[in-house]
């Protein structure tokens, strides 16, 4: 008889070879090789859409398009198109290249450019702003500038409630709030109205803004698009000091991060972990109603991952990366000045010379009148 | 005459019938099928013919059932794909609402062979009087034994259910059909798993278009190798092919693949010419989305051979000398046609039926339509032809389902065949812009 146990695949992910249990994507694949070794975080492709604790979702935005150089062992052609790492399950003997190929980073870039067509440029006033997935994948893959000309859609405002605000301006599509909706409240609703770039999520959260983890739409969502009421335009994100916290809660586990201003709690959120995902769903009287401490039994500060602007002047100054790349910068620029005359700091010398010059200017004006 | 094998009967008065279509010889196939033949031997008479997926992929049909999953205890369906909404093509409408039971006789030997019980037919939803002729087929076909319980006595069950859609291109793609069937968002789904292994309601599922399901009465009749001796190389057949633009006689023809592209344009059996006074200027082989080809690349390859209307010779040269026969919507220009605005009307199409699943189409369609409209409308750059280019190439290939290849096509090929044009567009925005202006540049016409 064979044995039954699965047996581990083995991958190469942008050189570096990993096992895996079979069934696994390669996007996971890559999470664990980060999680092995904490340097190669930068080699996991992006995820906008994707969310592990969600069924179905991801293969949406794109944005974790990767090459497949060899399919497998067995088939080692390569895959005639980029394939979304978030739902493509490995092989034996996969050969993916993910930041080694310069033709997926710059399927990445077009990824962000298109994503950006229709999304303000509202981050100085918008709440997500610090913990916003796609600022981050703006920052790293995207251009600086856009060529894109034409107006940008734009949508009315819909009231969806006390707790929740639907900003539908700044919506991605990523239809991760429906599949949340969906799964967690246990309700079969309609997400998204309309077609392309016209599609709305519609008011299905304003019907399951009764049932107690419609909350949870706020921590799925990747951008601005669903904020807390509660939270608004109360302060940027890097100026509160989150710490992990507990309550009793007959609802839900009743984990969550609370941050602080001071000694006041602003928001509460469920724990995200280091992919921004939350696997402890939380229940609305956890995220709305206790804000105070006395609610809650503290933990300590909550890790945060050091490249967030989160982690800005509150953490170990040797963890953030120095801007590396200025400096490079910089240098590559610097062009000595073409200038043979001697340095002096000599005042009567200076005084001297300052005196020639003078004379020579005006002997070169007076030939200039004679002449 | 060339070889008809769906449109023989067509004209015959009363054909719509049962009684008509029976006695021009309909459902003798099914009666060969189901009393004579094991499935099997039908799949493998379906392989035999060679037939191509008529829906634009030319995938051949034999082979996509043989990818069939037939697990134990798990029903498989049939779905026949009648959401024909490329534009330019309308040949299954033709079909349908001409001669229904072609469709229907097809759609029992189909089922049959492939084991399934119950099977839809997917139609537009705008066709609704079709979708009535179609349900009085069907109840004709019942009252005479041919669908229902027990059919001819031979214990195969099949029931025909006929769905109409909600009216959105995006549907006629496979998995979003199937999802649309389901009463969900048509959204296509991630492949893999393909509908062969999980489709409709997470059973293995073929999806075929009608036009293909409609050729297999007459394979059943004639054999597999029959309709193999037809056609040219691995385009086997006859093909429906929808003519529309500007020609003499626009219309839906029957041909046998491999008749030359002039003799198809210019013979008076098909199109019968350019309209009096015109020239061709460029021509759409296979519906909207295929490349759109100028007049010497239509009817001669690169390599100076006769273009034919096939699969193989329409593609001849990939995609930079050559097009796709797709569906079969044959789009003729003149010299009175303009690129610019045609190329703009589909973007807009593209645009407007993107499903707004996966961010390149949802974004990629609507920014190529207003760059479009700008250069159109007199107010682009000339950076902007490039910046089309760009645009085409990002979405094509990286978008969930085929519709970004559709839509990015078309630009693409518009730009690489008529670049001038759109120059011409950008310099003399005020040329452009007047009623009927078109670009009479330097350009070969047929």
């Amino acid at each position: 008889m064979e044995d039954i146990k699965p047996q581990l695949v083995k991958i190469t992910f942008d050189g570096i070879e990993v096992e895996v249990e079979p069934g696994t994507t390669i996007m996971q694949a890559a999470r664990k090789i980060a999680e092995a070794d904490e340097s190669q975080a930068a080699l996991v492709p992006p995820a906008m859409c994707y969310y592990k604790p969600l069924n179905a979702s991801g293969g949406k935005c794109r944005a974790c398009l990767v090459k497949v150089a060899q399919g497998s062992a067995k088939d080692p052609r390569p895959m005639p198109k980029l394939v979304p790492s978030c739902i493509t399950q490995v092989q034996e003997g996969m050969v993916v290249e993910n930041t080694t190929n310069q033709g997926v980073l710059d399927t990445r870039k077009s990824i962000v450019e298109f994503l950006l067509i229709n999304h303000p440029l509202d981050c100085p006033i918008c709440d997500q702003a610090g913990e916003c997935h796609l600022q981050d994948f703006a920052f790293e893959h995207g251009s600086a500038k856009t060529r894109y000309e034409e107006e940008r859609r734009t949508f009315d405002k819909i009231d969806i409630g006390p707790h929740v605000q639907l900003h539908m301006t700044r919506c991605i599509l990523c239809y991760r709030c429906v599949y949340t909706a969906d799964q967690i409240t246990d309700k079969r609703v309609h997400g998204v109205m309309n077609r392309g770039d016209a599609s709305e999520i519609s008011t299905y959260i304003e019907k399951a803004i009764d049932n107690d983890f419609s909350g949870n739409v706020i921590d799925v969502c990747p951008v601005g698009a669903l904020t807390d009421k509660t939270f608004r335009f109360k302060q940027r994100v890097w100026f509160t000091k989150p710490e992990d916290a507990h309550r009793d809660c007959d609802k839900c586990c009743g984990k969550v991060t609370l941050w602080y201003r001071g000694d006041e709690v602003l928001r509460v959120t469920a724990r995200k972990n280091t992919w921004g995902e939350v696997n402890d769903f939380i229940c609305n009287t956890c995220r709305f109603d206790k804000k105070k401490t006395s609610d809650w039994v503290l933990e300590g500060p909550t890790k945060v991952k050091r490249s967030s602007v989160i982690s800005a002047n509150k953490y170990r100054a040797d963890l953030v990366k120095k801007p590396d790349f200025a400096l490079k910068l910089a240098a590559s620029q610097y062009k000595p000045v073409d200038d043979d005359r001697a340095y002096v700091t000599d005042e009567d010398t200076i005084r001297q010379q300052s005196i020639e010059n003078n004379d020579k200017a005006n002997h070169r004006s007076l030939l200039a009148k004679n002449n | 005459m060339a070889k008809k094998i769906l449109t023989e009967h067509i004209n015959v008065p009363g054909i719509e019938t049962f009684d008509v279509y029976r006695k021009q010889g309909g459902y003798t196939a099914v009666e060969k099928a189901i009393k004579t033949m094991t499935p099997e031997e039908v799949v493998e008479e379906a392989k035999k013919s060679g037939v191509r997926g008529r829906g634009g992929a030319g995938f051949p049909m034999g082979m996509k059932w043989g990818f069939l999953a037939k697990p134990e205890g798990v029903p498989r369906y049939l779905v026949c794909n009648a959401d024909e909404s490329e534009p330019g093509t309308f040949k299954d409408h033709h079909l349908m609402k001409s001669i229904p039971h072609l469709l229907i006789e097809g759609m029992i030997i189909s089922s049959y062979a492939l084991g399934a019980n119950k099977s839809f037919i997917y139609v537009r939803g705008e066709l609704m009087y079709v979708i009535r002729i179609l349900e009085k087929a069907i109840e004709e076909a019942k009252a005479q034994g041919f669908l229902g319980k027990n059919i001819l006595g031979s214990g195969y069950d099949l029931e025909l259910i006929v769905q109409p859609g909600g009216g959105a291109y995006i549907c006629g793609e496979e998995t979003a059909l199937l999802e649309s069937l389901e009463g969900k968002r048509g959204n296509p789904r991630n492949k893999p798993p393909f509908p062969a292994v999980k489709g409709l309601y997470q059973s293995p599922t073929v999806v075929n278009n009608v036009e293909s399901i409609a050729n297999m009465s007459w394979i059943i009749n004639n054999g597999g190798d029959a309709y193999a001796a037809i056609g040219i190389g691995r385009s086997t057949g006859t093909k429906l092919i929808s003519a529309s633009g500007h020609i003499e006689k626009p219309g839906v023809y029957e041909i046998e693949l491999g008749v030359s592209v002039e003799e198809f344009l210019n013979s008076d059996e098909y199109c019968g010419g350019i309209r009096k006074g015109h020239h061709l200027k460029a021509l759409v082989a296979g519906g909207s989305s295929v490349p759109i080809l100028p007049a010497h690349l239509i009817m001669k390859t690169a390599n100076g051979e006769d273009r034919l209307m096939s699969y193989e010779s329409l593609s001849d040269g990939g995609f930079a000398t050559g097009t796709m026969l797709g569906s079969g919507g044959f789009i003729v220009f003149d010299e009175t046609a303009c690129i610019v605005r045609n190329t703009w009307n589909f973007s807009r199409f593209y645009h407007h039926e993107s499903c707004g699943q996966c961010s390149p189409c949802r974004e990629g369609t609507g920014w190529m339509e207003k760059v479009l409209h700008r250069i159109e409308h007199g107010h682009g750059s000339m950076h902007d032809v490039d910046l089309l280019v760009d645009i085409s190439k990002k979405i094509e290939g990286n978008t969930i389902c085929p519709l970004g290849d559709a839509a990015a096509w078309p630009v693409a090929s518009a730009i690489r065949h008529f670049r001038d044009e759109f120059v011409w567009h950008i310099t003399n925005p005020h040329e452009a812009t007047q009623p009927g202006a078109v670009y009479r540049g330097e350009m070969e016409l047929a």
